[in-house]
């Protein structure tokens, strides 16, 4: 498989998983030391010492998860599903152990007889492991993250 | 006619407080634009020309730096045809303020500097040195150790009266600073609730939802900080942050006492025994003795603060320094500010250590006020039904401590701070009703 194939196929995947509320098997697709990160703009060149809207290696991943999947999380018994794009896919740059991806996402989010819509630009870190590709940092800039949350984000976008 | 007085008694509350957009719009008339309410912090404009733009009681203002410093608050509209002047959230306006409409010019401190072609003035009532065809100013404007509020009342009680011993909070805040005082974190979270303002407010102080409400993250951080525990002998200080929420009822019942005042503000007592004894922490505490010696760091440390509510404005946690200012849009939309600060002259671990707070529980993707949000709104719907006509804020009424007119909580659980606000809301009620 080509590269371009793989990474296409890691990309797909997540959304899939996502949208039908794997969580367990998506927060399996980062690395041990995996973060996933979402500044609150553009701007940012870290996450060090730096507000972020999400900041989470896969142990707290793993608190967010089991927080939503618990009989008593009350934000979650008002239906709630999402449905996820991802295109625009380039790989930056690449070598033998490490892959660089640029993506352009978009997820529609149906919350009660709400829907909201959240787009923006995935950039992945991959790292090659004995496993297949792994995710080292994944950083999620919403293109609306400064604008006014009508509520809040339950989950990753 | 609607008599607003009559929807409020000692223990109970008319749904109608909350649902009736009449009563919403009397709010704004009677309470908001009367009270004072929260602009900013004058770190947020920290050079001439930065601004900040809010609203006071749907009116849109403006907190502008002036070329000599000063921080001044304005109606932010042009007196000529009344366009909006400074249009980003923040930003800065530059040497002067340009409208976009007619191309009128104003300094930084609102006077009106140049109209283009200005003749065809002669013999009119418009007059340049009139200070009516500058911006306009808000009618008060103060601060409080950096932290700016505007009244749209001529009248009434200074800042630091309004803010009585409430302003512990902010002292509390700037007191742990090595250097006295804070400076904004710049960004700013704004998240809108499909609920009344009122609900945000009365749900900072309600003890007994808590380990309700957020049992599910409370049980998930716990699970994962044990996990973590028995990995590697430490348990990471930000998920207590969250697995607090385990605690037994009667915990919070013994720890969280509130103290309750007639301007509706309340101070709740801290929970998260935030003065541990680790490295970074006592290095702190040397930089705060060494700034204002080993007995005054001792009182500074020793104030056991979660939030201060500034009825019906803003809602202060200062041992973590962030601050939410409450912004009605209409009876049952709220948007809430999201603030974090930094102590002045304090070790870069001890502001990463609030950080996670900002991040875990007050970011849009807070795990923590997803499901507050859900219940207010929840009961923002229900509400729409008519019986019961009334809300119950029966708890401990009745075996509360009561000095002169402050009263303080001997059960944590007591709806105390709840009913004390509104006893404030009746009497700005009241008073608008008479005026």
């Amino acid at each position: 498989m080509s590269l371009e194939r793989e990474v296409e196929a890691l990309l797909y995947q997540q959304s899939e998983l996502l949208d039908s509320k794997a969580w367990e098997e998506y927060i399996a697709l980062f690395a041990e030391d995996g973060l996933y990160w979402m500044p609150p703009a553009p701007h940012y060149t870290t996450w060090e010492g730096q507000p972020a809207i999400f900041i989470e290696d896969r142990d707290l991943m793993t608190v967010r998860a089991r927080r939503v999947g618990h009989s008593r999380a009350w934000s979650q018994q008002a239906e709630w599903s999402t449905n996820h794009l991802v295109s625009n896919i380039v790989i930056e740059r690449s070598d033998d152990a490490d892959i660089h991806v640029r993506s352009r996402f978009h997820m529609m989010e149906l919350r009660r007889d709400a829907m909201r819509h959240f787009g923006g630009t995935y950039r992945h870190h991959l790292r090659r492991t004995p496993a297949g590709l792994r995710i080292k940092l994944q950083r999620v800039d919403l293109f609306n993250a400064q604008a006014p949350y009508d509520y809040v984000l339950q989950v990753w976008v | 006619m609607l008599n607003v007085g009559k929807l409020v008694e000692p223990d109970r509350v008319h749904r109608l407080c909350y649902t009736d957009p009449e009563v919403f719009e009397l709010e704004l008339e009677h309470i908001f634009a009367k009270t004072w309410v929260y602009a900013g912090h004058e770190s947020q404009v920290p050079k001439p020309g930065d601004y900040w733009t809010f609203d006071i009681a749907r009116q849109p203002m403006v907190m502008l730096r002036d070329a000599k410093g000063k921080v001044g608050v304005f109606f932010n509209r042009c007196p000529h045809r009344g366009a909006k002047l400074c249009t980003l959230l923040g930003g800065n306006a530059g040497k002067e303020v340009r409208c976009s409409y007619h191309g009128w010019r104003f300094e930084l401190d609102g006077r009106l500097l140049a109209i283009p072609h200005d003749q065809g003035y002669e013999g009119t009532r418009l007059s340049k040195a009139d200070a009516a065809f500058g911006m306009a100013r808000a009618p008060r404007v103060e601060s409080y150790r950096g932290f700016f509020f505007a009244s749209l009342a001529k009248d009434g009680p200074s800042l630091v009266e309004w803010l009585g011993p409430a302003k512990i909070g902010f002292d509390d805040m700037c007191d742990r600073a090595p250097e006295g005082e804070v400076e904004v974190v710049p960004n700013c979270y704004r998240v809108i609730q499909h609920s009344n303002w009122k609900l945000f407010l009365e749900n900072q102080l309600d003890v007994s939802h808590p380990m309700v409400v957020h049992e599910s993250t409370g049980r998930a951080a716990l699970d994962v900080e044990d996990e973590i525990f028995k990995r590697t002998g430490e348990r990471p200080m930000h998920y207590h942050m969250l697995s607090a929420f385990t605690w037994p009822t009667s915990k919070w019942n013994e720890l969280l006492q509130t103290t309750n005042y007639p301007t509706g503000h309340s101070v709740l007592g801290g929970y998260m025994a935030l003065r541990p004894k680790d490295p970074d922490s006592l290095e702190y505490e040397r930089a705060l003795a060494d700034r204002v010696g080993e007995k005054r760091k001792e009182e500074i440390l020793s104030v056991n603060i979660h939030h201060v509510i500034y009825y019906p404005v803003v809602s202060v946690q200062s041992p973590l320094q962030q601050l939410r200012a409450v912004r009605p849009i209409s009876h049952d939309k709220t948007l809430s500010e999201i603030w974090h600060f930094r102590l002045k002259g304090a070790p870069e671990a001890i502001y990463r250590r609030a950080l996670w707070y900002y991040n875990l529980v007050n970011s849009p993707a807070t795990m923590v006020n997803a499901d507050d949000l859900e219940n207010w709104n929840r009961i923002q719907r229900a509400l729409k039904a008519e019986t019961p006509e009334w809300l119950s804020l029966h708890r401990n009424y009745g075996t509360d401590i009561v000095e002169g007119d402050v009263i303080r909580t001997r059960e944590g659980l007591s709806e105390a701070p709840l009913r004390n606000q509104f006893r404030a809301w009746k009497k700005y009620m009241a008073a608008g009703a008479k005026a």
